[in-house]
């Protein structure tokens, strides 16, 4: 198999998610030295913008994406640290702290969220559900996050969104770091009226938001 | 006379129905629930249950689930606020409740969804007060001029003062519990009255997949130990916090009904429960959860089908629309669910005046909806011999002549045969036009304001809106809210 066709079912793999396959390939790609750079751009992340463009043309839906994210994910883990030491400049698109607030258990959306912004190239680290607002605070100071993402599915703790613009005022943090807001109640003029720096209403144009404040973030 | 059958709908066979309780039970046993609730825990512990202390896992036996069972009554009757009418929970009666609960109100005037103040919940109370084929109503809207924290007590308060129909309703914090059962009492007169003739259901949802929270757990057992009959929301949302297929949601279903059917008969044995859900078939293009879809309402139909082989009261959310306006699909996702709902036989309907996913509740909508009830009460109480003979006696003097509108038979039966809907359009074509070229929202929002204007809100005695106000206003204060909303109502 030459270099092309071996790019080409990478992407398959992550087009299919094939979970096997992707990991395959990727300890294939390691084992054999081959340009891992290469690899990630031009067969892990042409499959996933595959899967994305499926996606807005109404082929793929929920389970193909959250399937073909898990196989980004596991790919990428894989991939990382032979990226680290053999010191090749893995460029993030940013770090991200994501969970939902507390009192709310809803994590199905910030699942696939959080599986799609780290397979487009984003550190994330996922709190997970019922997340004390300070604990955001503290994770995204430890790792020195360019953005905090918020999700509430129930209109009782989407209040918890507002709480926690208050909250990085009151600590005088307001602008450390970008916040964006996502749920089923919630919606751009929630996200406007409460402090919000970005809204988004799917996985998908997370990722479109997400990129655009953390550029803004880091001028 | 013949016997009239009353008309049934069933999805499922009695091989189906067995396999999935089978599955349950296997589940029950081996991979248990999470129990959040620490007084849960122990009542689990002390009925012998292995119970995981800091994964929270409970594994609930068969032997443990069948003497559950057999402890809970195969039906209830609940009551008005007079306690002097009583409504039967069981067998295939229906009855029909307002969905909850929503966020928003569908303005009346501009068809748009809004925020709701206690105007709104008054209103509501009081429409549902008057319409006949509602026989309960339920706190299905919040308010937003109160403290959240009190939004619970607050929207009971309001549907004790303004509605004389049995309530469904629920608490959002553990805390609820007691201002809401001290409203009850208060209206009862007694923590024992209250019990021997319930005007309340609680409803408690477990969390998909396999989990009772803090809160809904101690509503189980706080309503079971105060007699107050529980209504058990499983709600699953297929492919995404329940298994994709119908029969496999169903299974889950059942697994969190019979673990929260333990958990009330270990708080009191003897306890009213209802077997209930607001399962969902997750949209996995939207991310939503449409109870308009008919997988939706079809693995409603059939979980109320295995609860009635439970021998258990029934409930399910039928008879709803996702639609944000009172359009075409507003009515026909609402008129396919309330005439499956009661083929199904659901004691318990909640849905009247619901659009968009359960977010917002319309008074035009509940108007309509209303209708739609009647409609279906008129197919569940069947066809009827009438007489004997049929109609024999009628054609004995047939002759060319014969026309059946001057008959005393015609006479005799035609009021009870058929129905009279009153917003429903049956008019002529020039007469429609006349009355202005209406659509039927059109229709409902005269008939909303009308029922108003010419019913009074039915309060309660003087002393015990007193009282109920003394409790809501205690609750209130407890938590920075120093006075209550201006009540007031043409």
């Amino acid at each position: 198999m030459n270099n092309e066709e071996f790019l080409n079912t990478v992407k398959k793999a992550i087009v299919e998610g094939n979970k096997d396959e992707a990991l395959q390939l990727a300890k294939r790609s390691i084992a054999e030295k081959m340009d891992l750079n290469e690899v990630i751009e031009k067969g892990y992340i042409r499959g996933i913008k595959k899967v994305g463009q499926l996606w807005e043309e109404g082929e793929y839906f929920l389970p193909e994406l959250i399937i073909s994210a898990e196989c980004m994910k596991a790919a990428m883990k894989i991939m990382q640290p032979e990226l680290e030491k053999a010191q090749i400049d893995v460029r993030s698109a940013g770090k991200i702290v994501i969970g939902t607030v507390e009192g709310d258990i809803h994590d199905i959306g910030k699942n696939l969220v959080s599986s799609v912004l780290s397979t487009n190239g984003f550190d994330v680290v996922d709190l997970g559900s019922d997340v004390k607002l300070e604990k955001f605070i503290e994770k995204a100071e430890e790792v020195n996050a360019n953005l905090i993402c918020l999700s509430a599915l129930l209109t009782t703790t989407m209040t918890g969104q507002k709480k926690f613009i208050e909250l990085l005022k009151e600590k005088g943090l307001f602008g450390r770091f970008k916040v964006m807001v996502g749920g089923a109640p919630v919606n751009q003029k929630w996200a406007d009226d409460i402090g919000a720096d970005g809204y988004s209403e799917n996985a998908l144009t997370a990722v479109r938001v997400a990129k655009k404040l953390v550029e803004k973030q880091s001028r | 006379m013949i016997r009239t059958l009353s008309p049934k709908l069933e999805l499922l066979s009695n091989e189906l129905i067995q396999k999935i309780i089978d599955e349950a039970y296997s589940i029950l046993e081996n991979q248990g629930v999470f129990i959040e609730n620490k007084e849960a825990l122990n009542l689990f512990r002390e009925a012998g249950m292995k119970v995981d202390a800091s994964s929270q896992r409970v594994r609930i036996t068969a032997k443990l689930i069948e003497n559950s069972l057999s402890s809970t009554p195969p039906s209830l009757k609940i009551y008005d606020r007079s306690g002097e009418i009583e409504y039967l929970l069981g067998g295939d009666e229906v009855h029909f409740d307002p969905g909850s609960v929503a966020v928003t109100i569908l303005d009346s005037e501009t068809q748009q969804e809004r925020k709701a103040v206690t105007n709104d919940l008054i209103r509501f109370a009081r429409l549902t007060d008057c319409l006949e084929h509602i026989h309960f109503q339920s706190t299905g809207i919040l308010s937003t001029d109160v403290s959240e924290i009190v939004s619970d007590s607050y929207r009971l308060y309001i549907g004790l003062l303004f509605s004389k129909k049995p309530i469904v309703t629920g608490t959002f914090r553990i805390e609820g519990f007691d201002p809401m059962h001290r409203m009850l009492v208060a209206i009862r007169g007694s923590e024992k009255n209250l019990a021997e003739k319930p005007l309340a259901i609680f409803d408690a949802c477990p969390s998909p997949p396999l989990k009772w929270s803090n809160l809904t757990a101690q509503s189980l057992i706080d309503s079971a130990r105060a007699g107050i009959p529980s209504e058990l929301i499983s709600m699953g949302m297929t492919g995404a916090a329940a298994p994709v297929t119908i029969a496999g949601t169903l299974v889950q279903h059942v697994v969190e009904n019979l673990s929260g059917l333990v958990i009330c008969q270990l708080a009191k044995k003897g306890a009213p429960v209802i077997f209930g859900g607001c399962p969902v078939s997750f949209d996995m293009r939207k991310g939503t959860t449409p109870i308009g879809a008919i997988e939706t309402m079809m693995i409603d139909s059939a979980y109320v089908q295995i609860g009635k082989h439970f021998n258990l009261p029934t409930h399910s959310y039928m008879g709803m629309s996702d639609a944000k306006i009172n359009d075409a699909q507003g009515g026909f996702e609402t008129g396919i669910g309330t005439i499956l709902a009661a083929l199904s036989g659901v004691n318990v309907i909640s849905g009247a005046g619901i659009l968009d996913f359960i977010r917002c509740q319309s008074l035009e909508k509940l108007v309509v909806d209303n209708e739609i009830c009647g409609m279906a009460y008129r197919l569940i109480k069947g066809i009827a011999q009438r007489g004997d003979p049929i109609a024999l006696d009628l054609f004995k003097d047939f002759a060319a002549d014969t026309q059946f509108l001057s008959m005393s038979h015609t006479r005799k039966w035609y009021r009870e045969e058929h129905t009279f809907p009153n917003l429903i359009d049956r008019d002529q074509y020039d007469i429609w036009v006349s009355k202005g070229r209406k659509s039927i929202t059109d229709r409902a929002k005269e008939e909303v304001e009308s029922l108003l204007q010419k019913n009074p809100p039915p309060l309660p005695d003087e002393e015990t809106q007193k009282a109920l106000k003394e409790i809501m206003l205690s609750d209130a204060q407890r938590n920075d809210m120093l006075s209550l909303p201006e009540i007031s109502f043409p």
